[in-house]
């Protein structure tokens, strides 16, 4: 068995952004709903996570309120900076003080650099659903130039992110970051690949189990010409699965499968390994999951395997 | 009583203004989520919803602006044919304003048609605390009954539910007053009595598939979390179908549909279409792969018993 490795994240943004919004949403099963129970983080709070066995993620959600900032910008820059993987900043998309954010990013991109110049570099421009629909796509574009106009010193590449707790584009945002920092993905992912083939299924989804977010998918051509599919139906899946199973909570179990035969879908949602789960669509029209049942329990070590591989980056 | 067939069963929704009338009809209807109603404008003009199922519902909502004490307000044509009045009251708000209307819509209504079900929503209680709930049902049950009282209006026919829009609240009380209205109700229980002992179902409901109404359940109590989860695989299953194909005609799609959800005490959902844009969703709590299959077989059974039921 290999050690799991640590990964230091450090979520930064001003007060009321969302930060430990989106944090207990994705790590904590909170509703969206929920969420108005929140207070302000007072200094940091660390939260350790193990995503897919055998890497802990290292959450470093940092209270956004001015005299906390100015600590972290100071005094603690070294303790705050020090040894990070990932920094993930989120805007409040309808903040009143746009420089003075600017300000704030920039100053801590600065200390990034000084102290982790290989960190990654992921931005949220957050509560989207405060923005009319048909304007979301032209903010965030502008934003995003901005940034990256102000970031331009630094030798980060910015990814960025529209997110909002109220729809599923925080677990298309919070499953990039997460599988920026694992380095069997890629395996899994043509294992997927070969499931995909063997099984002739339409296409396969791998989630991870606590956090439901994406791990790894394979389509087949057939399927990805057809353009029937909803192209977010990944993030989509995350947001209904992790709802629902907030709700079969209430009959003091947890949800352990589902199979749907209907008009539109043929699919089966079954535990994979002790930490995925994988979906797996089949042609329509296929009266049988038996068989891709079968399939999902002969190919268990194979993925047990590939997801205890080391994770250290090279 | 009531004949089978064609007639639509008219249900009105009535309050003051901002008490939460329009939500409820988006949030039901329009599968609009809670959150959004907030940008939700006046309703000036009266607006109805169709619901049509196991019989044909019209859900006409009159704006809160119509005073019904004015003399031009028609009353008898407004409550003429009318089965159901639901009168929203927010209970968020200074609610004495809507006591004194409820009581003239019920004064007006009753004098018209005194089969006419009242149905009263004390809405928005998502706001009250748990105690405060308790005081405002019970205070506002007693001012409405004791004003019925006073205007000789004791025996009209009328209903309290607490309902939010944020939870399944509304939706199961919706349910409650719509089951009044289904005809055949009792055969159908029957058959879902006959279903549940038969296959050995714990409970089972008839649900409306787009509102997810159930309009019918077996005659063991109603678990309020049972029917819950129940309702949201309805989602869950029509969700993910959803992202993976376009079937444009929602409601009657006569293939086959057969979906279930596992939990790891053994017990089971099973979701299939019936007729009339009807789903029959149940749960079983001791699952193995034989019951699932006997699940499947008498829910064929069952859909043919209620195609004889509503031919
Ligand atoms: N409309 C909307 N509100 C949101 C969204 N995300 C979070 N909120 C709300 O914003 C408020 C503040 O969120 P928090 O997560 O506590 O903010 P924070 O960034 O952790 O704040 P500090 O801990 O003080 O730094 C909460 O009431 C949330 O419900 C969003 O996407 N849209
Ligand atoms: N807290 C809470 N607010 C609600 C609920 N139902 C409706 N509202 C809010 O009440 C306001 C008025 O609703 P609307 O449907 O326009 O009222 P109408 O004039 O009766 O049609 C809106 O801001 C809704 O968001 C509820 O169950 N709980
Ligand atoms: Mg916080």
């Amino acid at each position: 068995m290999v050690a799991p490795s640590r990964k230091k994240l450090l979520l930064i943004g001003r007060s009321g952004s969302g930060k430990s919004s989106m944090r207990s949403i994705i790590f904590s099963n909170y509703t969206a709903f929920d969420t108005h129970r929140l207070g302000a983080t007072i200094d940091v709070e660390h939260s350790q996570l193990r995503f897919l066995g055998n890497v802990t993620l290292n959450l470093w959600d940092c209270g956004g309120q001015n005299s906390f900032i100015e600590n972290y910008l100071t005094t603690q820059r070294d303790h705050i900076f020090n040894l990070v993987e990932v920094l993930i900043y989120v805007f409040d998309i309808g903040s009143q003080e746009v420089p003075k954010d600017m300000e704030t990013f920039k100053r801590c991109l600065d200390n990034l650099q000084e102290f982790s110049p290989n960190a990654k570099v992921f931005v949220l421009l957050h509560k989207m659903d405060l923005v009319r629909v048909d304007r979301r796509e032209q903010v965030f574009n502008a934003t995003m130039m901005t940034l990256h106009a102000h970031a331009n010193e630094f030798k980060f590449q910015l990814t960025g992110f529209a997110t909002s707790i109220w729809d599923e584009s925080l677990y298309k945002a919070w499953s990039a970051i997460v599988c920026s920092l694992m380095s069997n993905i890629s395996a899994l992912q043509s294992e997927l690949e070969t499931f995909a083939k063997v099984s002739s299924v339409q296409e396969v989804v791998l989630f991870e189990k606590t956090t439901f977010l994406l791990v790894a998918h394979a389509t087949s051509d057939d399927m990805d010409s057809s353009s029937q599919a909803d192209p977010k139906r990944f993030e989509k899946i995350s947001n209904i699965i992790k709802s629902y199973r907030q709700s079969v909570s209430k009959l003091r179990t947890q949800l352990h499968s589902i199979s749907l035969l209907s008009n539109n879908c043929v699919a089966v949602l079954e535990p994979l390994t002790s930490n995925t789960i994988i979906m797996t669509v089949l042609p329509k029209h296929s009266a049988d999951t038996n068989m891709v049942i079968s399939n999902i329990k002969a190919s268990k070590t194979r993925f047990e395997e590939l997801e205890s591989k080391s994770n250290d980056l090279p | 009583m009531i004949s089978q067939g064609t007639r639509e069963q008219k249900i009105l929704l009535m309050g003051l203004r901002r008490g939460g009338k329009s939500s409820i009809r988006q949030v039901i209807f329009h599968g609009m989520q809670p959150i959004e109603t907030l940008y939700l404008e006046s309703t000036t003009k009266p607006t109805s919803e169709k619901l049509s199922s196991l019989a044909n519902f019209v859900i006409e909502e009159i704006p809160g602006q119509v005073d019904v004490t004015n003399p031009e307000f028609e009353s008898s044509k407004v409550f003429k044919g009318a089965s159901t009045v639901i009168y929203v009251i927010d209970s968020q708000d200074e609610y004495l304003l809507s006591l004194q209307n409820v009581v003239q819509v019920i004064s007006q209504g009753y004098k018209i048609d005194r089969n006419i079900h009242f149905e009263i929503l004390i809405h928005k209680v998502d706001g009250l605390s748990e105690d405060f709930r308790l005081d405002t049902k019970r205070d506002i049950i007693q001012r409405i009954n004791d004003d019925l009282v006073d205007i000789g209006a004791y025996d009209a026919d009328v209903t309290f539910h607490m309902t939010s829009i944020f939870d399944q609240s509304i939706v199961e009380a919706l349910s409650r007053i719509i089951q009044k209205l289904v005809p055949e109700l009792s055969s159908l229980t029957q058959l879902l009595d006959m279903f549940c002992m038969r296959t050995g179902v714990e409970k089972a409901f008839v649900f409306e598939a787009s509102s997810k109404i159930y309009l019918a359940t077996d005659s063991s109590p109603v678990d309020a979390e049972i029917y819950q989860v129940c309702s949201d695989f309805i989602d869950v299953s029509a969700d993910l179908g959803g992202l993976y194909g376009t079937s444009a005609n929602t409601g009657n799609s006569d293939g086959r549909e057969f979906s279930t959800s596992r939990f790891n005490n053994g017990s089971v959902i099973c979701l299939t279409r019936l007729i009339k844009g009807c789903l029959l969703v149940c749960l079983c709590t001791s699952e193995t792969d034989n019951k699932i299959t006997l699940v499947e077989f008498n829910a064929d059974v069952f859909r043919e018993g209620m195609e004889k039921i509503y031919a």
